[in-house]
C-alpha cells in the first residue's frame, strides 16, 4: 500500500467520523423532534459513505485479487432505506403532535415526546 | 418469452449486480447463484411491485446521480455548520412542494432524494393534490426551496423517465 492511498484512506475515515459526529451533535442540540431528524440523515449519507469508500480503497490497494466493490452494497441499501426510516419517524411525530394537541395542558413540558424517540431516531 | 422468466429485467439486473458486488464475484458458482436469485426474487415479489415508468434516458440518470452526489456533499457541509452554530438563527419550516409529475413511483423517488439531501426531509406525498410535504431545517425563504427542488430534482426525474 502506497503512502498516497494511506493518506486518502485516513482522510476519508476522519471525514466520515467528523460527519457522524456532526450528525450526533445535531441530534443532541436541536430543539424539536422534526429538526433532530435532520442530524441522522446527514450521518448516513456522508459519514457512512466516506467510511465505506475508505474501506473500498483499503481493500482495493491491499488485496492482490483486485478492486473491492462490495462496500457499494451497504451504501446502496442505506440509500434506499434511510429515507423510509426518516419518513416513518417524521410521520409518527406529526401524528403524535396532532393527536396530543387537544388534550395537552398549556404548561406541558415541550420536550417529553421528543426525548422518548431519541433512541429510534439514531437508526435513521 | 423472456418476460415470463424475467418480468422485470431491470430488477433482475440489479439483483444480479448486487449479488456479484456483495460476493466480490469470487467464483463461477457465485455468479450462477446470482443468476438464479435474479430470476427467482423478481418472480416471487412480482405482485408487490407497482408499474414504474421506463427509464428512457439512462445517461441523463447517470449525470443526475453525479449532481445528486455533489448536492449531498455541499448540503452536508452547510447543515454541519448550522448544527454547531447558533441555533436560534435557524428557521425550520414545513414547505409544500406542488408536483408536476403524476406517478407514485417517481414521487417516491423524489421524496427519497429530498430526504437524503441533508437539511430536508420529505414527510408526505399527497396523491390527491400531488403535493410533497417537506420539512426543512433552515428555510428562511420557502419559495426558494420549492423552486430548487422542482428545478434540480423534479425536472431531471421527469426528463429521465419521460413522464
Amino acid at each position: 500500500m502506497s503512502a498516497a492511498s494511506e493518506f486518502l484512506i485516513s482522510a476519508l475515515i476522519v471525514l466520515g467520523a467528523l460527519f457522524v459526529l456532526l450528525g450526533s451533535i445535531g441530534l443532541a442540540r436541536l430543539p424539536d423532534f422534526l429538526m433532530r431528524l435532520h442530524g441522522p440523515t446527514k450521518a448516513t449519507t456522508m459519514g457512512v459513505g466516506s467510511v465505506l469508500l475508505a474501506s473500498a480503497v483499503f481493500f482495493s490497494t491491499t488485496d492482490p485479487v483486485g478492486i473491492s466493490l462490495h462496500e457499494l452494497a451497504p451504501l446502496f441499501f442505506l440509500f434506499i432505506t434511510a429515507p423510509i426510516t426518516a419518513y416513518l419517524l417524521g410521520k409518527a411525530a406529526m401524528h403524535r403532535k396532532s393527536a396530543a394537541r387537544p388534550a395537552k395542558p398549556p404548561a406541558a413540558p415541550p420536550r417529553v415526546s421528543t426525548n422518548r424517540q431519541q433512541g429510534t431516531a439514531d437508526d435513521g | 418469452m423472456i418476460r415470463t422468466v424475467m418480468p422485470r429485467p431491470g430488477l433482475s439486473l440489479t439483483v444480479f449486480v448486487l449479488w456479484a458486488v456483495i460476493t466480490n464475484a469470487a467464483s463461477l458458482g457465485q455468479l450462477v447463484l446470482g443468476v438464479v436469485l435474479a430470476i427467482v426474487i423478481p418472480l416471487l415479489t412480482r405482485s408487490f411491485w407497482p408499474d414504474p415508468p421506463r427509464l428512457v434516458r439512462p445517461w441523463r440518470a447517470l449525470r443526475f446521480m453525479g449532481v445528486f452526489a455533489l448536492d449531498i456533499v455541499t448540503a452536508n457541509w452547510r447543515v454541519g455548520r448550522q448544527v454547531i452554530g447558533p441555533l436560534h438563527r435557524l428557521s425550520p419550516a414545513f414547505v409544500e412542494v406542488p408536483l408536476d409529475l403524476r406517478d407514485p413511483f417517481i414521487a417516491t423517488l423524489l421524496g427519497s432524494i429530498v430526504s437524503l439531501t441533508p437539511g430536508t426531509v420529505s414527510l408526505h406525498v399527497d396523491q390527491q393534490r400531488w403535493v410533497l410535504l417537506v420539512h426543512a431545517l433552515d428555510a428562511p425563504d420557502p419559495q426558494a426551496l420549492v423552486d430548487e427542488i422542482k428545478e434540480r430534482y423534479e425536472r431531471a426525474l421527469k426528463e429521465m423517465f419521460a413522464c
